[in-house]
């Protein structure tokens, strides 16, 4: 597969021939911060962004979405025709996280509504130029991303490197003007990922990321969930941020006419109160705290059982900024377990 | 076209089926059994399926038939909300939506042949009880003394009486019943269901026990058991939840790592350990 060396300028004409051949979503700014969003034009695009507002999850699962649509008292149709987008300027982190969401919804049984948008996008995921105020990617390993995208850019001060990493990366690569990378440019790029391993670490995990489904192990009665859960205002946030989070609702909504409706899901978030209720009133996970625990227990212990030892965490630290009380810094958690209980 | 249209199954795409029969059980529960619209429906004890009604929504109901009785399936749904509200205003003759059969964690069909049996059930957990009694009764040699304890709340809502009577009946089953509040129709046990656990006449400890009912019973079932020295092995717990979309996906019915849609609904207790949340 290619890999270019393309220069700012080259590059904002590459972008613009994409937006006018296809539905692009690329990172833009929003007041001070930034997200992911339709682009009209390359100059919107802002690659030196540190972290987005939203992850970009809701491109593959939206926050509502219609799985069918029925007849009152009739059949149902599967409803998924999904516009074929490109998805431009993905962390690596972020496309970690959709890398664990493909596995999750392709196991066991197949979703094929999420992945009938996965398979449409084309994603352009760049490397982290500027660390974001609670990014722990490093600690978590997430920092560089070798899988998963059609293409990688890494900014490396006039130019990109982009390589491409599948067909669909390749095809598009060859619109855009530059020549082959060369080992300087390479040099740099391999500078850029040495320096992102290291510094995208605001908030530094006191282990071996992969230790911590054995932290959890013994942590299950510890204090630190009483004590932090006392000020949660069980709001889900730290659920709508999470690039990792995909619990869902499913509810019937019904037209005008009366006659027809949609089947639709939405984003559920298992700190909201509610989330397990059964009929007619019982709760089986009623207390704050055990919820705030099941959070991250599912980051690095219960989902990490299903995709092979994956930290579903990424690092992305947006439930950091997000959390109104303060709570919901996965690192300051394990860390606090780490004090008490030690490793190994 | 889409993958669910052509490649892949979609998941969340009901099959339709047609109400055969529904009829008022007792003051909240009604019965009803389904046919599938293309024909057979094959199923183990245990499972469950998501019941659709357009407009309103789906809800998990363990089938409460045996696959050896019926074409179809029967389920008993008590009104408590939207869909089970919708689903009490069904007629003959109505359609709805069925996914499934749902669940891998089914009633241990294989395990238990040669074995002594004593079923626990507390009120609604009769349901899907049913499933796995009827399915040994109608293989009753391949089973060893069948123990039958049922608690109801109280006399109207007692479940399946004619079937309970016929139980009584055969001779070859120690049937149980109990109410916590009795009246002067009732001329039998009083109390909760626990309460019933030792004047099962077959062998507790090599017994298997199938246990099923509302949330608060399993504690309790489970000390009197301990009492008889049961091994943990040979219990298995119906724990139902909020399966919504039945599947591993939605999270809803999550017992710490365990997913109740797909290692469940039934869970021999000695697995259990490791899932604090189950009971």
């Amino acid at each position: 597969m290619s890999v270019k060396k393309i220069t700012k300028g080259d590059f904002e004409k590459f972008v613009d021939a994409l937006i006018k051949a296809e539905k692009t979503i690329g990172v833009q700014a929003k007041g001070d911060r930034f997200d992911f969003a339709p682009l009209e034009s390359a100059k919107d695009l802002r690659l030196d962004y540190d972290v987005t507002l939203q992850p970009p999850k809701k491109f593959f699962l939206p926050p509502s979405e219609a799985l069918l649509t029925y007849e009152v008292g009739g059949s149902y149709q599967s409803q998924c025709d999904p516009e074929p987008f490109i998805l431009l300027g993905v962390h690596p982190y972020d496309m970690i996280a959709i890398n664990q969401m493909d596995e999750l919804f392709q196991q066991d049984n197949y979703d094929a509504h999420y992945m009938a948008r996965r398979h449409g996008a084309t994603i352009i995921a760049c490397d982290v130029a500027r660390a974001s105020d609670n990014v722990f990617a490093s600690s978590m390993g997430t920092a560089v991303v070798k899988e998963g995208y059609d293409i990688l850019l890494t900014d490396i001060g006039d130019s990109y490197v982009a390589e491409a990493a599948t067909p669909k990366g390749e095809q598009l690569l060859a619109k855009a003007k530059g020549a082959e990378a060369d080992a300087k440019a390479l040099k740099k790029r391999d500078e850029v990922w040495a320096r992102n391993r290291k510094s995208l670490n605001k908030h530094e995990l006191k282990c071996d990321v992969a230790y911590l489904p054995k932290l959890l192990d013994k942590a299950y009665k510890h204090p630190v969930w009483e004590e932090r859960a006392k000020t949660c205002f069980s709001c889900g946030s730290c659920n709508q941020v999470c690039p990792t989070c995909y619990c869902f609702n499913v509810q019937d909504d019904v037209s005008w006419d009366l006659k027809t409706g949609t089947r639709c899901r939405a984003w559920d978030g298992c700190l909201l109160d509610g989330f397990t209720k059964v009929a007619p009133a019982h709760e089986f996970r009623k207390g704050r705290a055990d919820r705030f625990r099941h959070r991250l227990y599912r980051k690095a212990k219960y989902v990490p059982e299903k995709i092979g030892g994956q930290i579903a965490c990424v690092g992305c630290g947006r439930c950091v900024g997000a959390c109104l009380p303060d709570i919901a810094n996965p690192v300051s958690v394990y860390n606090r377990l780490i004090d008490d209980l030690g490793i190994g | 076209m889409c993958e669910c249209c052509t490649e892949k199954k979609d998941i969340y795409l009901p099959q339709m089926a047609t109400v055969a029969d529904i009829s008022q059980m007792n003051v909240t529960e009604k019965y009803l059994r389904l046919a599938m619209d293309d024909g057979q429906f094959d199923f183990i004890p245990g499972q469950f399926v998501e019941v659709s009604i357009a407009g309103f929504g789906e809800a998990p109901i363990t089938i409460s038939s045996s696959p050896t009785q019926t074409d179809g399936l029967e389920l008993v749904v008590r009104k408590v909300g939207r869909v089970s509200g919708a689903i009490h205003n069904l007629k003959r003759g109505n359609k709805l939506g069925i996914r499934g059969p749902l669940g891998n964690g089914v009633y241990p069909v294989e395990e238990c042949k040669g074995r002594n049996l004593v079923f626990i059930c507390g009120g609604l957990g009769l349901v899907p009880q049913r499933s796995f009694i009827n399915y040994v009764l109608d293989n009753r040699s391949d089973y060893g003394d069948v123990a039958i304890l049922q608690g109801a709340k109280n006399f109207d809502f007692r479940l399946f009486t004619p079937e309970i009577e016929a139980w009584t009946k055969r001779g070859d089953v120690q049937m149980l019943e109990t109410l916590d509040e009795g009246d002067a129709r009732w001329k039998g046990n009083i109390g909760v269901v626990t309460k019933l656990v030792s004047k099962v006449e077959t062998d507790l400890k090599s017994a298997k026990i199938l246990v099923c009912g509302p949330p608060i019973m399993y504690k309790f079932v489970l000390m009197a058991l301990a009492d008889h020295n049961v091994p943990q092995e040979n219990i298995f717990l119906n724990l139902e939840r909020k399966m919504k979309c039945g599947v591993g996906k939605c999270g809803h019915c999550q017992i710490n790592h365990a997913y109740v849609c797909m290692s469940g609904p039934v869970f021999r207790y000695s697995d259990l350990a490791s899932l604090p949340e189950a009971i």
